[in-house]
């Protein structure tokens, strides 16, 4: 009973009359039910029709499908796609590891400040990676010989872009996995005098075998969907989700688009199973009674990997300090004065400065309407008494999201809030939608970062105050958000820095009135202005940097006022 | 204290009266357009500007992209549109929103100042023209150098082996520069030469952009030695500081007009007449002539600045109605010929 991992289903024996507070938290459940239905699952079934139909919206059955596998360009797209995804993978885990075990296994001096740059990818959209690389390795690139014969533009920008990008989000999950070794299996096995690289082999490995495969899945999902960096460095060379953008936004062909992202959505399906399948087995590893692991100091190994992360933080900083020269450098390569002439955006395509406001207005209001939704929803899920099977709906609708991609969700979105009949149809084309979309899109990483945290709280409060027949908005207020806080103001800071650079979803649904800043770093780039491009997109760094730096002062400062609790 | 706090909240409360009150004084006068486009981003403002000035109680909203894109787009929008007038489009693409009966006739005032040959000749027009946009070569004088190429002076000459890999089009089913490039080909060595000739080509191209501006941008910036784009873009590029000789190919060159009409089912359709009859206008006119070196109104073209000469003599004896009816099919048979090299979109 108790080892259940999502609910403490709280199943009651005897019926109770219900309460007001019953009734108002079932409410509750069915409005965020009904909510999630109409934000995801019916967006996606109208997708899939949309699939099966014409032109004229006639029923074709499978046609567009043959359609689509008899045109060999598109078709090479998926072995090109396939290629890309699985070598990034591959690189990135190996990176990663070494760095991540660096980070958590070692005594290796500044890890803090390691830690730290390896999270600068995520303060700026994907194709800020690829716009760099440009720069670097392309045929003006300061590095251009380094290639020799081949191109830049390709396989080769694709899958150096792709790892940058996703880098940190591997990285975070294999931290994770280390981060929760048991010390007595190492002093176990040194006492037997294990040689080092065995219990490496045989403690180590299988220890964080689970967050590696995770890690493995979201990098791939990731890879396979982004189309960023293959639209900004691909070149010639096709990938699924190009053709996706391609025939939607470049000859607005709907029809096709839908069938494409629908082949997109079946490994980002497979990976979300596969990796909740490998979290459930995760769980089993850590037994109540594991001794946190201390690592020792080895100077030989320790002073390897200070080597070894050093080199992939100049590589990290060396991708963004490029981007930063090449948007202060007036006309690259022939006049390498410097200049602001890259940041006059109101005289380029792209929306200009109008665009970067739009940008910070959608950010902060997913910050606020989606971690209050989103916190709300996962009380639900965790505190609502009794009726286990509508808290199981919510639960696995909120774990739904994960499993779609931007790109899938933005056309979906089309579909659904552009059709003539549907009442919502007023949403399209404003601010409103983007907000939406973008909430639902990052929906599932919030949602259990909130439930972790709820799950803190013992049932007993909740117990408690009803006993002391203290209303359960009360309760709510005076412990439940308190002690939740940072994981609140966690989860507002990840719906903001996302909204920020986020490009997969919103890319089919901005109007001109709602452009957004990572969409102009697109548009611009498309127009040939790459130097304009990285400027906006350094914009949106400069931007997300600045928040992350606000954030942590605010929850430093509230963890001095509300979690004093924690430490004795 | 108390007495202070309450004249700010008073103050406060007056300029946030202040600010609705100007809001709504500013919508309530004010009429906004939809306009649609795919003029040059940087040129948008001028225009607006300009228009502004005689008229400043029509607000324009733009809707920019390549031609093709906003081709497509007024396309898909056909049973629902959204824009009221387009300021900018390919006469091509306008006479294929013409036959799809999208576009409302209307003859503007002055519309007989006009050259003949830029406006529909129906009576009165569903289109009239602003200017010409002329295909031609970009070429980057140092990295030819550096790559040891021949200045090309031909069509002809780009499919020579030696330019692989360093000629840069843009696609034509997004761009519409590229579909001029096309359509001229198909004209210049008829419909199979044509083919033929793309074929051939097909072989020397790096990647096909989906701008056609961007070919002659990334020429300028070196990213690429060749660019086939249009010549305004490239006198811009020039005049920024790039080292770029602008080429005519001596078979000529493709060329379209870029136009302007008035959506059929507009809600505003006076402000749209008011729209369409400034566009004509000779002070409009010496706008596209910043630009452009052919424009609709005779008689007040001046040379632009680093536009290739000879220009006039140039441009092919286009044959627009071709061009129009033939476009979808033309844009079928080169996706399935050349879209695997195609850059996204």
């Amino acid at each position: 009973m108790s080892g259940t991992v999502s609910l403490p289903a709280n199943v009651v024996p005897v019926r109770i009359r219900l309460s007001r507070d019953d009734v108002i938290l079932r409410i509750g459940l069915f409005c965020l039910i009904t909510l999630l239905a109409i934000a995801v699952v019916f967006p996606l079934y109208t997708l899939l029709s949309k699939s099966l139909e014409d032109i004229d919206g006639k029923y074709v059955g499978l046609q567009n499908f043959r359609e689509y596998f008899e045109t060999p360009a598109l078709f090479s797209s998926i072995t090109n796609s396939l290629t890309v995804a699985i070598s990034v993978a591959l690189i990135v885990l190996v990176i990663a590891f070494v760095y991540g075990y660096a980070l958590t296994r070692t005594r290796m001096p500044l890890r803090w400040l390691f830690r730290g740059i390896a999270l600068i990818p995520i303060l700026a959209p994907s194709l800020l990676a690829a716009i760099s690389l440009i720069y670097w390795f392309g045929n003006q690139g300061v590095l251009r010989s380094w290639l020799g014969e081949s191109s830049i533009y390709g396989p080769i920008g694709i899958i150096i872009g792709s790892c940058f990008w996703v880098f940190p989000h591997a990285l975070m999950i294999i931290v994770t996995a280390l981060s929760t070794a048991d010390a007595r299996l190492y002093e176990a096995a040194e006492a037997l005098r294990t040689p080092k690289w065995r219990i490496f082999f045989t403690v180590t490995l299988p220890g964080a075998k689970y967050g590696i495969l995770s890690a493995g899945f979201i990098v791939f999902t990731l890879v396979i969907t982004d189309f960023g960096v293959p639209k900004v460095i691909g070149g010639r060379y096709n990938v699924l989700a190009t053709d996706v953008y391609k025939q939607v936004v470049g000859q607005q062909n709907f029809e096709m688009g839908a069938v494409v992202s629908l082949i997109l959505l079946l490994p980002a399906v497979l990976a979300f199973i596969a990796d909740r399948w490998v979290q459930r087995r995760q769980i089993a590893l850590l037994s109540p009674h594991a001794v946190p692991f201390q690592p020792k100091s080895h100077p030989l190994r320790d002073g390897i990997l200070f080597v070894f992360c050093l080199i992939v933080s100049i590589i990290l900083i060396s991708m963004l300090a490029m981007a930063v020269y090449a948007s202060f450098v007036t006309f690259w390569p022939y006049n390498l004065s410097l200049s602001l002439k890259n940041y006059n955006f109101d005289v380029m395509d792209g929306g200009g400065w109008e665009a970067y406001f739009n940008s910070i207005r959608m950010a902060i209001y997913c910050a606020v309407f989606g971690s209050g939704l989103i916190f709300f929803g996962s009380y639900l899920v965790e505190k609502a008494r009794g009726v286990t099977w509508l808290r199981t709906i919510l639960h696995l609708g909120s774990m739904l999201p994960l499993a779609v991609p931007g790109l899938v969700l933005g056309i979906a979105y089309i579909f659904f809030f552009n059709h003539p009949e549907n009442p919502l149809g007023f949403l399209y084309g404003t601010m409103g939608i983007l907000v939406i979309c973008t909430i639902v899109h990052f929906y599932t990483v919030s949602h259990l970062t909130c439930l972790t945290a709820l799950k803190q709280l013992d049932p007993e409060f909740e117990a408690v105050s009803l006993s002391l027949k203290s209303p359960v908005w009360r309760t709510f207020g005076k412990v439940t958000l308190p002690v939740c806080l940072p994981a609140f103001l966690d989860v507002a800071s990840y719906l903001f820095l996302n909204a920020m650079t986020t490009v997969s979803a919103v890319v089919f649904l901005y109007s001109p009135e709602t452009m957004l800043a990572s969409v102009a770093v697109l548009n611009m780039d498309d127009a040939g202005d790459i130097a304009p491009a990285a400027a906006m997109a350094l914009m949106i760094v400069y931007t997300s940097a600045v928040f992350r730096v606000l954030h942590a002062l605010l929850a430093r400062f509230i963890n001095s006022r509300t979690q004093v609790w924690r430490t004795r | 204290m108390k007495k202070l706090e309450h004249s700010l909240t008073y103050s406060v409360r007056v300029i946030i009266g202040l600010i609705a009150g100007l809001t709504i004084a500013v919508t309530s006068s004010a009429e906004t357009l939809m306009v649609y486009t795919a003029v040059e981003a940087e040129d948008l403002k001028r225009y607006a500007a300009a228009f502004n000035e005689d008229h400043p109680d029509i607000k324009i909203r733009w809707v920019r992209d390549s031609t093709g894109i906003v081709t497509a787009k007024l396309l898909a929008e056909k049973n629902n549109p959204r824009a009221d007038v387009i300021w900018g489009l390919a006469a091509t693409s306008l006479m294929l929103l013409q036959s799809e009966g999208m576009l409302q006739a209307y003859a503007p005032k002055g519309l007989n100042k006009l050259d003949s040959k830029f406006r529909d000749s129906a009576n009165p027009p569903s289109w009239t023209g602003m200017d010409a946009w002329i295909a031609a070569v970009c070429v980057n004088t140092v990295e030819a150098g550096r790559n040891n190429l021949p200045t090309p002076t031909s069509w002809m000459d780009l499919t020579d082996p030696v330019y692989k890999g360093h000629l840069v089009m843009p696609n034509p089913n997004s761009s519409g520069t590229g579909f001029l490039d096309v359509s001229s080909w198909l004209q210049i060595y008829g419909e199979r030469g044509g083919w033929q000739y793309m074929d051939n080509l097909h072989e020397n191209i790096a990647w096909y952009t989906h701008s056609g501006s961007k070919p002659c941008k990334q020429a300028a910036r070196g990213e690429t030695p060749i660019g086939i784009s249009f010549a305004f873009r490239g006198a811009k590029s020039k005049a920024a500081g790039a080292p770029l000789d602008i080429i005519l190919p001596k078979e000529g060159v493709g060329w379209d007009m870029e136009a302007t009409a008035i959506v059929k089912g507009t809600k505003k359709l006076s402000a749209a007449q008011t729209l369409v009859d400034w566009s004509i206008t000779k002070k409009a006119n010496k706008l596209y002539n910043q630009g452009y070196a052919v424009v609709a109104y005779p008689g007040i073209a001046k040379p632009v600045k680093h536009f290739p000469e000879g220009i006039l003599d140039a441009m092919i004896d286009n044959d627009f109605q071709f061009a129009a009816v033939n476009r979808k099919k033309i844009l079928a048979e080169w996706q399935k010929r050349y879209d695997a090299k195609s850059e996204a979109k």
